[in-house]
């Protein structure tokens, strides 16, 4: 008796210890990977992954900057990712754990080394860009055949917002991609970072907000699959998963993806271990294993969005690297811009416009 | 000694549970934002001694609490919540006595099923009854099937998303702190008192009004205490039932934590919020026991 008790302890003990040395804790936006994926991480590796999901850069960055997130990998986009660095919330990348470094793009890099010198402390998960989504039928219906679904005047012309409003409108509850957007409509520097230039477009965002159902997120996934909403400003990859989702339903919705003729917002996913990591090898492990190009491209086939690996590229289904919306050809190349992270002080002029939009205060 | 040992547990553990929480809050909306880890400077630096303390000291100013005041957002939603939580408290407390009364007129022998009734909701996490409110008042929600089945409304009713929701959601979640406390109070009455008055030539509403509603006068100020104060801070219910004119400053909190990450700002408007909440609360202790003083 005593003995079988003895084991007992000792295989609970081992269980123990085995549990917090082989456990990864992941923070990443919410939709963002095949479910799948996740119990293949753990087959191949014998590492217990524990997958924690956001939907906001912001909400990401509060818990990174109070400290001891309890996480080994997030996955803020480029701008956010540029202050955190500045912050010294990441630890340097530890290149000789990751040998699938290889794969990686450096079209890509290179545009990510903005955002993170030398790629030093992160590996670009996916990108994308921000765009509109609309339902097709439905907003024909409203805005007639030749409605304007690739123009920000979509969104940012009353006049059609008005006769949307009755089938619906979701926007990003995003200030850092909304404001730039609504500058680039008024022609201004979508990038500027000049309180009064940023103020131009309160007038333009003041007279659209009524007619907008919600400011969320990630509600716009399902809404729009399930045809309760007609228009989102939203993801690229999120639309083209909600494009999926409608057909898959076979509900008689139809989807398109639009980046604005204007301009369109190109985003990073980066990939990156805090300073504070409790299991940082575990850590490596597994930015190695996303690194693998089968693993990088299931990632892709599924999310509908691009990764930042070359080596994937082989394995992509057509769907996804022959649509331009996901992997784009030059010419649409050369209309998408980038952004840089607000200064405190403009960040809060930022914030409080937002507020007054939403809430009319 | 014994005494002193004795009184000294109470105000340890107000120390320990109010005071330096407090104080930490207070000495971060002193502080300015930093792109660091906490986002805040100055951080008290004891390595080097006095000339820490000093330079921490020197850091510290009031700017935050003008920056508050220059904005007529924080005193708009300060507003909206007082608003909000006021007419919470009244509705709750409005459909709460009726239920306590209701408690202890019943027979004995159905109590301890009446009591369980009121305190079964929380077996259930708060978060998900919230939820479940959504499903109700949606448009194409419970609520609104029902009325239009029976015929009562041809369009579906807009409430969630409204301020509507948000009084709904509150009465509900904090109805059984404002029904125990009015339990309690009436449980302890004296049912000889009524017959008194009922012998003294009183109506029962009279009877009602004269002896028994002053009588439980301090089960419904501890009821309202419990509603009103966590109302006036709530964030859950305002995000979730609420729209985005719902104005409260709960969620002005959040977005100014999470959102602007200004953590001297957030914590400036938690120091008003707890000052807002306690002024009036030592106020109102004050004269009650100068009352009872009076009275004794």
């Amino acid at each position: 008796m005593n003995k079988t008790w003895m084991t007992l302890g000792v295989a609970l003990a081992m269980g123990a210890s085995a549990a917090t040395a082989e456990e990864v804790r992941v923070y990443n936006w919410s939709d963002y990977i095949d479910e799948e994926l996740l119990e293949q991480f753990e087959a191949d590796t014998g590492i217990e992954l524990i997958y924690d999901v956001f939907d906001s850069n912001e909400v990401l960055e509060t818990k990174l900057l109070a400290g001891g997130s309890g996480y080994d990998v997030v996955v803020p986009s480029g701008t956010f990712l540029q202050r955190q660095i500045v912050a010294g919330v990441f630890q340097p990348l530890d290149m000789a754990q990751l040998p699938n470094h290889g794969n990686m793009w450096d079209a890509i890099e290179a545009r990510t080394d903005k955002y993170d010198p030398g790629n030093k402390y992160s590996i670009n998960y996916m990108w994308g860009t921000t765009g509109i989504g609309v339902n097709t039928g439905k907003v024909a219906e409203v805005l007639g055949d030749d409605a304007p679904i690739g123009s920000l005047a979509l969104l940012f012309d009353p006049a059609n917002m008005e006769k949307l409003a009755a089938c619906g409108v979701h926007i990003l509850d995003a200030p850092a991609e909304i404001i730039p957007a609504a500058l680039a409509y008024i022609g201004e520097d979508p990038d500027s970072q000049d309180p009064d230039v940023i103020a131009k477009v309160e007038p333009v965002l003041t007279a659209i907000a009524p007619y907008v159902q919600k400011f969320h997120s990630s509600e716009y996934i399902n809404a729009l699959a399930n045809g309760d909403i007609c228009v989102a400003f939203g993801w690229s990859g999120d639309i083209l998963q909600a494009r999926d989702r409608a057909w898959e339903a076979e509900n008689g919705v139809e989807i398109a993806y639009n980046a604005p003729s204007e301009g369109a917002l190109m985003w990073f996913d980066q990939m990156a271990i805090p300073a504070d990591a409790p299991n940082p090898t575990a850590a490596h492990v597994f930015l190695n294993w996303i690194m693998d190009a089968q693993v990088a491209a299931t990632a892709s086939n599924y999310v509908y969005y691009a990764n930042g690996n070359m080596a994937s590229q082989p394995m992509l289904v057509e769907d996804v690297i022959g649509d331009p919306a996901i992997y784009p050809d030059e010419e649409t190349l050369k209309n998408l811009y980038t952004t840089s992270p607000y200064a405190p002080k403009v960040q809060r002029v930022v914030t409080r416009l937002w507020t007054k939009i939403k809430s009319g205060t | 000694m014994r005494r002193l040992s004795l009184i000294s547990v109470p105000y340890l553990w107000l120390l320990a549970l109010f005071l330096v929480p407090f104080l930490i809050v207070l000495k971060i909306s002193l502080s300015d934002t930093a792109l660091a880890i906490p986002p805040y400077t100055p951080t008290l630096d004891l390595s080097q001694g006095w000339a820490g303390l000093a330079q921490w000291w020197a850091g510290l100013d009031m700017e935050n609490f003008w920056f508050l005041a220059e904005d007529n957002l924080y005193w708009k939603a300060y507003l909206s919540s007082l608003k909000i939580a006021v007419t919470s408290t009244l509705l709750t407390l409005l459909v709460g006595y009726p239920i306590a009364y209701g408690m202890t007129r019943a027979p004995d022998e159905w109590r301890p099923t009446l009591m369980m009734l009121v305190i079964l909701p929380f077996w259930t996490s708060f978060l998900i009854r919230v939820y479940a409110w959504k499903a109700i008042l949606s448009q194409e929600g419970l609520l609104n099937q029902l009325l239009m089945n029976i015929g009562l409304i041809s369009e579906p009713l807009i409430i969630l998303n409204t301020n509507l929701a948000v009084y709904i959601g509150i009465v509900y979640t904090y109805l059984p702190f404002m029904v125990l406390p009015i339990f309690a109070a009436l449980d302890r009455l004296d049912g000889s008192l009524l017959e008194a008055a009922e012998d003294l030539g009183c109506s029962r509403l009279t009877a009602f009004w004269l002896v028994t509603m002053p009588l439980s006068k301090q089960g419904i100020i501890a009821g309202s205490f419990l509603v009103f104060i966590p109302a006036m801070g709530e964030f859950v219910i305002p995000a979730l039932l609420g729209g985005s004119k719902t104005l409260m400053i709960g969620k002005v909190l959040w977005e100014e934590f999470f959102s602007n990450r200004d953590w001297p700002v957030a914590s400036a408007v938690a120091v008003i919020l707890l000052l807002l909440l306690i002024i009036p609360i030592v106020l109102f202790q004050r004269n009650e026991e100068k009352q009872r003083e009076a009275e004794g």
